[in-house]
């Protein structure tokens, strides 16, 4: 197998390389090995702070660098970063529209064994009610990458989440990465599949067996959960009538209901969401866990045989 | 350089005016503005490097008013100051002023950074004081927290993060004037001691009277001194000073006076400015 990178990695790599370039200053919660910021670190260190495990500090720490005008990269985990760190991060950072960008790995059921405490199912719709807060899923090495460098050239709050494992990517090289601008990876006139990060390779496996099937799907990596790309979910969605969102996150407040708001409000289309329904993770490989939680394309080519006529 | 007495008479002032903005409001905190109202006085006047007329000066000290909720007093430093119209602090907490109820740095002239959700200015301070060290700039960061904010976990983890970072730009005080909404500070949950938590975490620490000038302006000036620690001035502190029947008040935390009370209040205050 040839050696995939996570985006994870994708995103300390582009910490590193970026470095070289834009002033910015990394924090980290004793997580750099996990979050890859310790490729930073080992390049730049007068620009790295680890703050220990404090996620709550570390975010409001932030917030006063930025507001002496620093770009500032904040890691941890999802859960950490979104969850426990929730409200630095509304009332220190967002508030103020500072300049911080929140970067948060380990972010969905799929970062396998490290089971439910671990496994943020929540952060997509926790930042996305934030005002003012802008939400990047990248679906690859190569979006990571593309997602940093955007964020960068991006003045104000970002969040940006990420996944652990690797695995082949969707883009054969770095893709036209724009903030808020959803890309279409295939066109169809039957169904739209709008998905995010790991669940966006397998849209694309869905629309070949959907293929096969005579059916045709168009399918959109919806990058920017926030602001979303309304003009494009309307253009497709009142062509296929059909809407499927896939997502590694909970079906209430992320994708899903981001989608939802759009179409409900234009009645364009019948919507269903693949996604964690409504309920805790659990441990497991990541294959594992994709079979029991139905974040694939198997799943998602059955949601489309439940749409009505 | 202010002597004491002009000192004393600013702070009176400040307090005059903030009552006067909370009785308008009809809402506001003032026992926790009246027990600070003495060094943020001090500060404002004899030590912050700030100026009215360039407020984004990157070598400004800054200052963080982390018991966001004494946000009158912060205000009308800034309208002495001359970071804007002393009247405006009458539309205090009104709909449409920059005045709001707890800082925000995005809407009031001279606010460095918002507040008011206890527990987060202390590390907000320690971030602008590593930007200091990126910048190398020697500006100061001043940060007044409670005795009641204090119970917050994430004053203690910015308390290790400026230790261990020897934050040394650093100047905390505890404004300790041992209440908090519900209660006694040490029935609600004891706080105390304050100086010892601090000193067994790193930092140079002074104890000192919050309400006498000389021994602010002595600890202050030993604090820009220091080199290699960050530096808490645990103040001791009467909660509603200036205002006899808000004096160690509990009751007093976040309630506006009625016009009785507002006049006996300013009465007693204007009394002082003799």
């Amino acid at each position: 197998m040839e050696n995939y990178l996570s985006t994870r990695v994708a995103y300390g790599e582009a910490l590193a390389t970026l470095g070289d370039q834009y002033d910015f200053v990394v924090l980290d919660a004793d997580l750099s090995k996990a979050t890859q910021t310790c490729l930073f670190a080992k390049k730049f260190p007068g620009r790295f702070f680890n703050i220990g495990i404090s996620e709550g500090d570390m975010m409001s720490t932030a917030a006063g660098l930025a507001s002496c005008g620093k770009m500032v990269f904040a890691s941890t985990f999802a859960m950490f970063a979104a969850g426990r760190a929730y409200e630095q991060i509304r009332n220190s950072i967002a508030y103020n529209g500072l300049n911080v960008k929140i970067c948060a790995t380990h972010a969905g059921v799929l970062i396998g064994e490290d089971g439910a405490s671990h496994q943020c199912i929540e952060d997509i719709s926790l930042m996305r009610t934030i005002p003012g807060m802008t939400v990047i899923v990248p679906c690859d090495q190569y979006s990571a990458y593309r997602a940093v460098e955007a964020a960068i050239h991006f003045h104000g709050p970002v969040y940006l989440r990420f996944g652990r494992m690797s695995s082949r990517p969707v883009y054969q090289e770095n893709p036209d990465f724009q903030i808020g601008k959803g890309i279409v990876l295939r066109e169809g006139n039957d169904v739209t599949i709008v998905a995010i990060g790991d669940l966006v390779k397998e849209s694309m496996k869905a629309a070949e067996i959907l293929a096969a099937k005579g059916v045709s799907a168009a399918v959109i990596d919806m990058h920017t959960v926030k602001p979303i790309d309304r003009d494009l979910i309307i253009k497709y969605a009142s062509v296929s009538k059909k809407v499927i969102t896939a997502e590694d996150h909970s079906i209430i407040g992320g994708l899903g209901s981001a989608v939802a708001e759009v179409l409900a409000e234009g009645n364009l289309a019948q919507l269903r969401r693949v996604g964690i329904m409504d309920c805790f993770g659990r441990s497991g490989t990541r294959d594992a866990l994709m079979e029991k939680y139905e974040l694939n394309a198997e799943k998602i080519v059955k949601t489309y045989d439940s749409f009505q006529d | 350089m202010y002597s004491s007495k002009q000192l004393k008479k600013i702070s009176t002032k400040m307090k005059i005016l903030a009552l006067q903005g909370v009785y308008e409001a009809q809402s506001g905190h003032l026992g926790g503005s009246f027990s600070a109202s003495d060094l943020v006085a001090a500060l404002f006047f004899n030590h912050l490097r700030i100026d009215a007329k360039d407020t984004h000066a990157p070598d400004r000290d800054r200052f963080v008013l982390s018991k966001g909720h004494a946000a009158p007093i912060y205000y009308a430093a800034l309208a002495l100051k001359g970071f804007f119209d002393e009247a405006e602090m009458k539309n205090l907490r009104k709909i449409d002023s920059f005045l709001q109820g707890h800082p925000s740095m995005n809407k009031t002239p001279g606010v460095d950074i918002s507040s008011g959700s206890l527990g987060q200015g202390l590390s907000t301070a320690n971030g602008m004081a590593l930007a200091a060290g990126l910048d190398n700039k020697s500006y100061k960061v001043y940060c007044i927290c409670g005795d009641g904010e204090i119970q917050e976990g994430q004053i203690w983890e910015a308390a290790m993060t400026a230790a261990h970072y020897k934050l040394s730009n650093v100047i905390l005080f505890v404004d300790c004037n041992k209440l908090q909404i519900d209660g006694q500070v040490e029935d609600v949950m004891n706080s105390y001691p304050v100086a010892d938590k601090f000193r067994a975490f790193g930092w140079n620490v002074s104890e000192i009277d919050g309400h006498d000038f000389d021994q602010i302006n002595a600890a202050v000036e030993l604090a820009k001194k220091a080199t290699n620690k960050p530096n808490a001035i645990i103040c001791s502190t009467v909660k509603g000073k200036g205002v006899s029947f808000m004096e160690n008040q509990a009751s007093w935390h976040g309630v506006a006076p009625n016009k009785e009370q507002y006049e006996i209040a300013l009465k007693e205050l204007e009394s002082e400015l003799g």
